[in-house]
């Protein structure tokens, strides 16, 4: 036994730096555990662009026919289907947010992080949603790539923001409900079948893959309300050309829905289900 | 260092106590005193449980599996909220400053969470920023332990290829990247091979040494024996003992004598040399271990009185088969303490524990 062994003497606790040091190097050890996860098993990646593109390649032939000036804005159907499988990407992928979060809770990796004295809890969240961003982010990019290269058209400098901003929007809003499911639901099997679930109903009650006036009225009012139609009529008229916020981009059944319109609902929505989540958050992680 | 007041805490009690006296919970019998009571649908983990440890010292907690131990350790590492009660750690108070405790302790679960997908180094880097190090001690700290536990073969490797050892040591190194004061371990060596348990107990000693404060669990006799300074014996959710275990043993008195007339000998036969044995002077607790082959057990006071037990035998015309005579054991601690062997205590529980509700209440 070596007597004097300085590595095992414990260490009297040095003056604190500051709290947005000590989170960001919270949330980044974190974000980058992430990464190198996603990293050394890429098939989620690699799944999450396949899938998207396989409707784009095969939902575009078969409607490649359809009479020309059938659809809103003129346009042949791939560039009607673009937005919409842009959309459904991101959605898919910020859906599966919770999955880590979930996996973490159930194999004992959170308490490990919980014992650990976090500045903010909120760093764990946090991690999440920049890695959820970034990675459904990069899948809609891929989409948006092989749309142009498909011939169904790229946005111009301003619409390219739009786009931007109007998935990032969506995303934060769709990570929150999951990551509340996550802490909310009992197992990763409950949270897989609420995935399941919600997916393709609410890519099909959308705009997404035919316009509201294909549908009987009961579903053109459901497709009206759900928050993926709210997303894909800015990205599509961002598509289309030059638009301004009052922009008109849906003839709902209510009534008209400007671009303004669209973006605050996305906005409130995402804040929304932050602020909703916070409570079950405050209770899991305290 | 470490004080543990009057700690309760009642699993899956919360919502029963909201709305008391539905009927089904009234049919219920009471089971006061028993292991792990159940209160109307709930189970009383920790009851009035208090510990109060100096610092610098390797303390056990010992106890079978479901007596509180690891209740116990997750309400001092803040990981849970008791009921009632109050935790404090080096002066601070864990439930109104749980941040502050955890920068004092370093935690070993029981079980090993470990993210597979990450090798070792990366996942002590992880925990390093958790801690808030900078770059640099991280680095040094990870190489240090590294070598103290003898991982610098396979540190790099992904965390999912690691034995149950390597997996454990792991876990120790994160334990103690940070220097805690006071480290905390649940059950350090439990289906480990005896060269990791071996390199597991050598290091504990050694932090001890260095002023660590070492507090761990183990439903071990001869783990607790050979490392604590000091020792509670936790039963039903409460310290039902509690002292140096030399002491404990000491305070029994007298010696523990194993007597066989014969390898397998019969109850008529036991019962007359039971008879024999009491009418000695010095010697007391004669039991018969049906069990045993009806061999006798019994404490002596001291030494002479095993040459006169010898020739009373003779006298009577009885043989001797084996004598054995042993100092009072930690089990001897337990069994006077508790009533039964700390093996018998395992059996009992191990029959009414639910190993999936109790994953799901250390759930988050």
């Amino acid at each position: 036994m070596t007597s004097a062994n300085p590595s095992l003497a414990p260490l009297a606790p040095a003056a604190e730096p500051s709290a947005f040091v000590e989170i960001s190097q919270e949330t980044l050890a974190l974000t980058r555990r992430l990464f190198l996860q996603l990293q050394r098993r890429p098939t989620t990646l690699v799944a999450g662009v396949l899938q998207p593109l396989i409707w784009l390649i095969l939902f575009g032939a078969l409607f490649a026919n359809a009479p020309a000036g059938l659809l809103p804005g003129g346009g042949g159907y791939g560039q009607f289907l673009g937005a919409g499988v842009i959309v459904f990407t991101a959605f898919s992928a910020a859906l599966n947010a919770g999955l880590p979060v979930m996996f973490d809770r159930e194999f004992g990796f959170l308490n490990r992080l919980l014992v650990a004295p976090l500045r903010s809890r909120s760093s764990i969240v946090l991690a999440s949603v920049l890695y959820i961003t970034s990675l459904s982010l990069v899948q809609s990019l891929a989409i948006m790539v092989t749309a142009a290269a498909l011939g169904y058209g790229w946005p111009s400098g301003a619409g390219l923001l739009l786009v931007l901003a109007t998935l990032l929007l969506l995303v934060f809003a769709v990570t929150a409900l999951s990551l509340g499911l996550a802490f909310a639901l009992p197992g990763h099997i409950e949270l897989i079948a609420v995935i399941f679930v919600a997916n393709l109903p609410l890519l099909f009650a959308s705009t997404a893959l035919a316009p509201l006036s294909f549908m009987p009225p009961w579903l053109s009012w459901l497709a009206s309300l759900n928050p993926l139609t709210f997303a894909i009529e800015p990205i599509r008229a961002a598509y289309g050309g030059p638009v301004g916020f009052s922009t008109v981009v849906l003839e709902a059944p209510y009534g008209q829905l400007s671009l303004g319109t669209c973006l605050a609902v996305l906005t409130l929505l995402a804040v929304g289900l932050f602020v909703a989540i916070r409570p079950l958050l405050d209770r899991k992680l305290n | 260092m470490i004080e543990l007041q009057h700690l309760s805490k009642c699993y899956g009690g919360g919502k029963a106590q909201t709305k008391p006296a539905a009927g089904q919970d009234r049919q219920k019998p009471d089971q006061p005193g028993d292991q792990a009571q159940k209160l109307a649908g709930g189970i009383q983990a920790l009851n009035d449980f208090s510990l109060s440890i100096a610092g610098g010292c390797l303390y056990g907690l010992l106890g079978p599996n479901g007596a509180g131990k690891t209740t116990a350790l997750r309400i001092l590492c803040t990981l849970l909220a008791p009921d009632s009660g109050s935790v404090t750690v080096a002066g601070v108070d864990a439930l109104a400053n749980p941040r502050a405790a955890r920068r004092l302790l370093g935690y070993v679960a029981q079980e090993v969470a470990i993210d597979k997908i990450l090798t070792g180094r990366e996942l002590l880097r992880l925990q390093a920023a958790l801690y808030h190090l900078p770059n640099a001690v991280r680095d040094r700290r990870i190489d240090e332990l590294s070598e103290l536990m003898g991982m610098a073969d396979w540190i790099d490797r992904r965390c999912g290829s690691y034995s149950g050892g390597m997996r454990r040591r792991l876990d120790l190194a994160a334990g103690l990247l940070h220097r805690p004061r006071l480290l905390v371990l649940d059950e350090p060596t439990v289906g480990l091979d005896i060269e990791s348990r071996a390199a597991i107990w050598q290091v504990l000693r050694e932090l001890r040494n260095q002023g660590t404060t070492v507090l761990l669990s183990s439903h071990y006799l001869e783990e607790v024996d050979a490392l604590a300074d000091r020792l509670a014996i936790i039963e039903s959710g409460r310290v039902i003992a509690e002292g140096a275990p030399a002491a404990l043993k000491a305070s029994l008195g007298g010696d523990r004598v194993t007597l066989r007339v014969r390898e397998f000998s019969d109850e008529p036969e036991a019962l007359r040399v039971q008879q024999l044995l009491r009418a000695c002077a010095g010697v007391r607790q004669v039991v018969v271990n049906r069990a045993q082959g009806f061999s006798l057990n019994l404490v002596v006071e001291h030494e002479g009185v095993i040459e006169q037990l010898r020739r009373q035998l003779g006298e009577a015309d009885l043989p001797v088969f084996a004598l054995a005579q042993s100092r009072p054991s930690l089990d001897d601690v337990y069994l006077q303490a508790t009533g039964r062997t700390l093996n018998d205590a395992e059996l009992a529980l191990a029959g009414i524990r639910d190993a999936k509700a109790e994953r799901k209440q250390n759930m988050r």
